[in-house]
């Protein structure tokens, strides 16, 4: 009885901060806040918008950078799938890509950034021997490059383990090797086979992790300041900018660029939507050939090659990260630091135990939550078959479209008029704003997808529904609950701004700690912090891996 | 297997129609009787509700995509008021659908009703007891994954009929089985099903199958046409 | 309890300030400090304050300690990666309703987030006149009275002043081939291909290098310190553009992309990918090189004829929780054991709201600097700071440059 007011009960813990944040991005964006003097309703900040130098290449960049990412992320992540899912490298390579999963995206844009930059690792590791080079060379453009291509490739190393992530746990719901096998007796290569018949299949549970890819790619605001273009930067980075700059006025056209975000994440997904039934389509003639010929195999074997590349890219940022956090001084163009130093680390020790302490309790409690509320609601929509309706589930993926500045300004008017603002308490609510779609849209299908009639023999058996829920379901879905539990924990780990806002600035995590001194641009520190934030969310997706191998490594069905 | 298998009621089916809720009719006002140690089968080609009829009887039919009524009795008590745990009716599927995450035994445990087997002691024993009785002594603790096909429908079967089921379901069981497999499988199926005199419906495409189950035969064939039983 | 407190002490400020005769005014006010001293024992006061510097944040952390020994007040640092964090607190807090106990007492505020939150009335005070240590502070330094051409009238506290200054190598770069004006920076640039950058106009330090060019540029600074209109704006910043025009070419990528933060603009001196960085702390050399971000060669260099100054302040939110405790830590930054401590390059080289003649023989030694000190400027090199213009200016500047120079 208690599981049918589940999704009542998840509306109600997001519809507070949900709705009103977005009352606070778009009514600001019609000129109305009466905090700032704003009572009517007026175009005004649309004027003020549109009229924004530079906006035009702005939503260009905006668009293409976010749908490049997500087609190249989801095309090289298939790319290592197909190419490595049938070799016993899969649960290596699996394991070199968790701390990519786990780095939060800002630190490792920050040891990407400094590998590729003119004055980066790279170019220090081949000069000034090879090229001759004792200052930077000033013609080389890479950070920051006016289309984009370097804040794509950013993203890239944290997005295509992150879906090559989803593609693996989804992959445990449907007979894999079945169809592989029958795939590759009608003379397909192993990677055609599985682009053909394994992938169709997988994509429909990936789906919404992909969308997730493109709205975060596409209002991803610190990565973008990092790598990306400046002249004008992405719509996310204008809004940002405009709602943290110095004049209070630019807070209504701040809101207008929110909403216009907001409405550019949308159509993109439509877009996406769109075109995937043409490309069903083309996907199908193409099977329907039957040609053999290993076209797609190489294809595939090049995006794992590139993928492959890419995670060595994103474990060296990390590397170049640890190495900078001991460094006492490095000048280009010395490969190694001239000196090393301690200091950091052992300055920073005492603090980072209270702060890793605050930051696991409260991802741990946010993913509690999450995950109670997210199993709550699958199993209700089995039992009751209530399918939630498409505007349910908006709502809970609203969070992730809305650039976070925007969004946080209602959720913090919400908090402080309940008076919660600054308790631990309202810390927590905020980052399950964030982290329960994560952990919702990690865990929602394969949980559809789990054979329904392990449940239906269960009852048959005489098994109640609780237990069927709990001696079936749990254990079955162990690795992609867990997945999702260590996904839900990397996102709260990571927030920045909710922790801020809802915190009222008084609860100090790992991330408050990181961010803010950031700011200060020491490489040094900036190294340290990206390794402190690294860690948390790295022994989480250990364990996320490692639980169900241990508690079932005697059953291969589960493997 | 002999204790427990004090004969039960016969499976009735009175007046069940099932009709998808995009309009189409599947099964219309199918009356049918299977008395106690005798195996009925419902024929018909891929995807004309034989299935869907199962579903019914067990407890599963899906109501989003379908409307049903009429009675579904074990002699006089009515099932199709009744949440699927409480009908027990067994069922099996055209694959052996073990829990993956529990050795034979763990499956076999998960069926066996506490009320009956208390101990742990007791559960045990009469699992290794059921085992052997199939000729699968020692498989206790062997990991489902690594059984053969015959040997994972037996343990299939073995874990529905130590539910205790009132009647068996059975969904295209064979349908995966390669030949000489599948009859020895069918023999097992059926042997242990009349010799607890359970009520059993078949459904199955396959005449070889309707024929070793030796009792009444229903034909689908298409919405709204039910050919009458005949022997 | 808060509120009533506040209360009973804005009408008691407010009456003093109507009848203020010097010599009762005087004795009064010592009253109404020991009154603010006493209720602000055993306050908390949450000191709103960026903390992107190690070295900020420990000095700050010895602060607070230092308030715990004398005052009995708890500080706790809110550590802020950007000022306009706490302003969007404040202005959410105005949102909701919340009209007391905010949960901002104290927050550390440069010159247009300060503007913003006067303008808008979201700031306690004047409270400043109050403090016992405002009588040490320079009022012949206008940036501590007048910032951005408005008078502060006592909303804020003065706690540590910024100008300013050029940083390089002197290594790599000879101090003598440095441009002294303005438009010498155009043969500079030409001789120095891509290696010299400013951040993003949208960033605070990159529009006050447009601002320092235009205030050598203008034909008549004057006008800088009236807010602008269409016309004087045109006719100021015409010199301006052409200057820029013919000097963007010759900046990092050819003038197409800039380093989003000043921070990154640092970063990118300390690699050596460009030759000279705009910055707004004198001491900036010296801590950087004490740090070890900077060679020990970095030097700071200022232009002929001046560079603009500015002050920053501390300020108290219109509905902070803990008024008494927060004008108690406001007047300790400005004591001159901290101001000198603060001067120190090994601290954070952050030079003097004081003025050192009306302090005592031993309090003004304290500000010698250390005989160890590198690279840290003397206060001829620093010359008189120049005004900053009216915030309007910066405004336009920045929109004007974004709509002559975005992609």
């Amino acid at each position: 009885m208690l599981l049918r007011l589940a999704p009542a009960a998840t509306l109600a813990v997001l519809a507070g901060p949900v709705v009103l944040g977005l009352a606070f991005t778009v009514l600001p964006a019609f000129g109305f806040l009466p905090a700032l003097g704003g009572t009517t309703f007026a175009l005004d900040p649309w004027r003020g918008l549109l009229a924004a130098p530079g906006l035009s290449t702005a939503l260009t960049l905006t668009v293409g950078t976010g749908l490049a990412t997500t087609l190249l992320a989801l095309a090289l992540a298939a790319g290592l799938c197909a190419a490595v899912a049938h070799r016993p490298g899969m649960a290596r390579l699996q394991r070199l890509m968790v701390p990519l999963l786990a780095s939060p995206p800002s630190g490792l844009a920050l040891g990407f950034a400094f590998l590729v930059m003119p004055s980066g690792w790279l170019v220090r590791l081949v000069s000034p021997w090879a090229t001759g080079w004792a200052v930077p060379p000033a013609g080389l453009v890479t950070v920051g490059d006016p289309l984009g291509i370097s804040l794509v490739a950013a993203l890239l190393i944290k997005e295509v383990p992150y879906l090559t992530l989803m593609l693996f746990a989804a992959s445990a719901t449907v007979p894999v090797e079945r169809l592989m096998a029958a795939a590759r007796a009608l003379g397909r290569d192993a990677a055609t086979a599985w682009v053909s018949v394994v992938f169709p299949q997988l994509y429909r549970q990936v789906r919404l992790p992909v969308f997730a890819v493109l709205a975060f790619s596409m209002s991803v605001v610190d990565v973008a300041i990092i790598v990306g273009p400046t002249n004008p930067p992405p719509l996310a980075v204008l809004a940002t900018r405009w709602f943290l700059g110095y004049d209070l006025a630019y807070f209504h056209t701040a809101a207008a660029a929110a909403t216009l975000q907001l409405v550019l994440v949308a159509l993109a997904i439509l877009l996406w939507l769109a075109l995937e039934r043409p490309v069903a389509a083309l996907g199908r003639r193409w099977l329907a050939r039957g040609s053999r010929s290993r076209a797609a195999g190489g294809a595939a074997g090049v995006a794992g090659a590139v993928a492959a590349l890419l995670i060595l890219l994103g474990l060296l940022s990390l590397l170049a990260m640890l190495v900078w956090s001991l460094a006492g001084s490095w000048r280009f163009p010395a490969a190694l630091p001239d000196s090393w130093q301690l200091w950091l680390w052992r300055g920073e020790a005492g603090d980072a135990a209270a702060l890793a302490s605050t930051s696991a309790g409260i991802g741990l409690a946010a993913v509690a939550v999450a995950l109670v509320l997210t199993l709550a609601c699958l199993e209700n929509e089995q039992r009751h078959g209530l399918h939630p309706g498409a505007a349910v589930q908006w709502l809970v993926y609203l969070p992730l479209i809305v650039p976070q500045i925007a969004f946080l300004f209602g959720v913090q008017v919400l908090l402080v008029r309940a008076g919660l603002d600054g308790t631990p308490l309202a810390v927590v609510w905020a980052h399950l704003v964030f982290v329960l779609p994560f952990v919702f849209l990690s865990l929602a299908d394969a949980y559809r997808a789990l054979d329904p009639r392990y449940a239906m023999t269960a009852a048959a058996m005489g098994a109640g529904r609780w237990q069927v829920f709990l001696t079936v379901k749990l254990p079955l879905l162990a690795r992609p609950i867990l997945i999702a539990a260590a996904v839900g924990f990397a996102v709260s780990i990571a927030q920045y701004l909710p922790t801020l806002f809802a915190g009222a600035g008084r609860v100090a995590t790992l991330t408050t700690e990181a961010v803010t001194l950031s700011s200060g641009g020491d490489r040094r520190i900036l190294g340290l912090v990206a390794v402190l934030q690294a860690a948390l969310p790295l022994a989480a997706y250990g364990l996320a891996l490692a639980l169900p191998f241990l508690a079932f490594r005697r059953f291969r069905g589960m493997a | 297997m002999s204790e427990g298998t004090a004969l039960r009621g016969a499976l009735v089916l009175e007046e069940v129609s099932i009709t998808s809720r995009v309009g189409a009719r599947l099964i219309d006002r199918l009356s049918l009787t299977v008395a106690p140690g005798t195996v009925a089968t419902v024929m018909g080609p891929s995807g004309i509700g034989k299935s869907t009829l199962l579903a019914y009887v067990a407890g599963f039919l899906d109501r989003r995509t379908f409307a049903a009524e009429g009675r579904v009795m074990i002699g006089k008590e009515r099932l199709d008021t009744l949440p699927a745990e409480a009908r027990h009716v067994g069922i099996l599927f055209q694959d052996p659908v073990l829990f993956p995450h529990l050795s034979v035994a763990g499956n076999l445990l998960f069926g066996l009703p506490r009320t009956r087997w208390r101990s742990r002691a007791q559960r045990r024993a009469r699992v290794s007891e059921v085992l052997a009785q199939a000729g699968l002594a020692g498989f206790e603790d062997r990991d489902p994954a690594t059984l053969s096909g015959g040997q994972k429908a037996r343990v299939s079967l073995l874990r529905t009929l130590l539910a205790e089921p009132r009647a068996l379901l059975l969904d295209e069981p064979f349908g995966k089985l390669d030949a000489p497999l599948r009859a020895e499988v069918r023999a097992f199926v059926f042997a242990h099903a009349r010799e607890r005199g359970l009520p059993t419906l078949l459904v199955t495409h396959d005449a070889e199958d309707a024929e070793a189950a030796g009792g009444p035969v229903v034909a689908l064939n298409g919405p709204g046409g039910v050919r009458p039983p005949c022997d | 309890m808060n509120r009533s407190i506040a209360l009973a002490l804005a009408a008691g400020l407010s009456a003093l300030a109507t009848f203020l005769g010097p010599p009762a005014g005087a004795d009064e006010a010592k009253e109404a400090w020991q009154d603010i001293l006493a209720a602000a024992r055993g306050q908390s006061v949450y000191f709103n304050a960026w903390a992107g510097d190690p070295q900020t944040n420990a000095f700050i952390t010895w602060v607070g300690e230092l308030a715990r020994e004398r005052y009995g007040i708890d500080v706790r640092h809110v550590k802020l990666a950007d000022t306009a964090e706490a302003v969007t607190r404040i202005v959410a807090e105005k949102a909701a309703g919340r009209e007391t106990g905010g949960s901002v007492d104290l927050v550390w505020i440069n010159g247009p987030n300060l503007l913003s939150l006067k303008e808008k009335g979201l700031l306690f005070g004047p409270f400043v006149e109050k403090l016992p240590n405002w009588r040490h502070v320079d009022r012949t330094k206008p940036s501590n009275l007048t910032d951005f051409t408005i008078p502060v009238e006592g909303y804020a506290a003065p706690w540590r002043m910024a100008q300013v200054v050029f940083l390089y190598d002197s290594a790599r770069t000879p101090p003598a081939s440095l441009p002294g004006t303005i438009p010498a920076f155009l043969d500079w640039a030409r001789a120095h291909a891509g290696r010299l950058t400013h951040p993003h106009p949208r960033d605070f330090l990159g529009a006050t290098f447009l601002k320092q060019a235009l205030v050598e540029l203008a034909p008549d600074p004057a006008v800088l310190q009236q807010p602008a209109s269409e016309e004087t704006f045109a006719m100021a910043t015409a010199p301006l553009w052409a200057w820029y025009d013919a000097l963007r070419p010759h900046l990092w990528r050819g003038g197409e992309d800039f380093p989003a933060t000043g921070t990154a603009q640092l970063s990118m001196l300390a690699d050596g990918e460009i030759a000279l960085a705009i910055s707004f702390n004198p001491a900036d050399a010296a801590v950087g090189i004490r740090k070890g971000t900077l060679p020990q060669t970095a030097r700071v260099h200022v232009l002929d004829a001046g560079t603009i100054g500015n002050t920053s302040f501390v300020a108290i939110p219109f509905n902070a929780a803990h008024k008494e405790a927060a004008m108690v830590l406001a007047n300790l930054l400005m004591s001159p054991e901290v101001q000198a401590r603060a001067q120190d390059p090994a601290t954070i080289g952050a030079f003097t709201v004081l003025d050192l003649a009306s302090l005592s023989e031993a309090e003004r030694a304290r500000f010698t600097p250390p005989a160890d000190a590198v690279g840290l400027p003397d206060n001829a090199a620093l010359g008189t700071p120049l005004p900053e213009p009216h915030p309007s200016w910066m405004t336009r500047l920045v929109a004007e440059w974004e709509r002559r120079y975005t992609r």
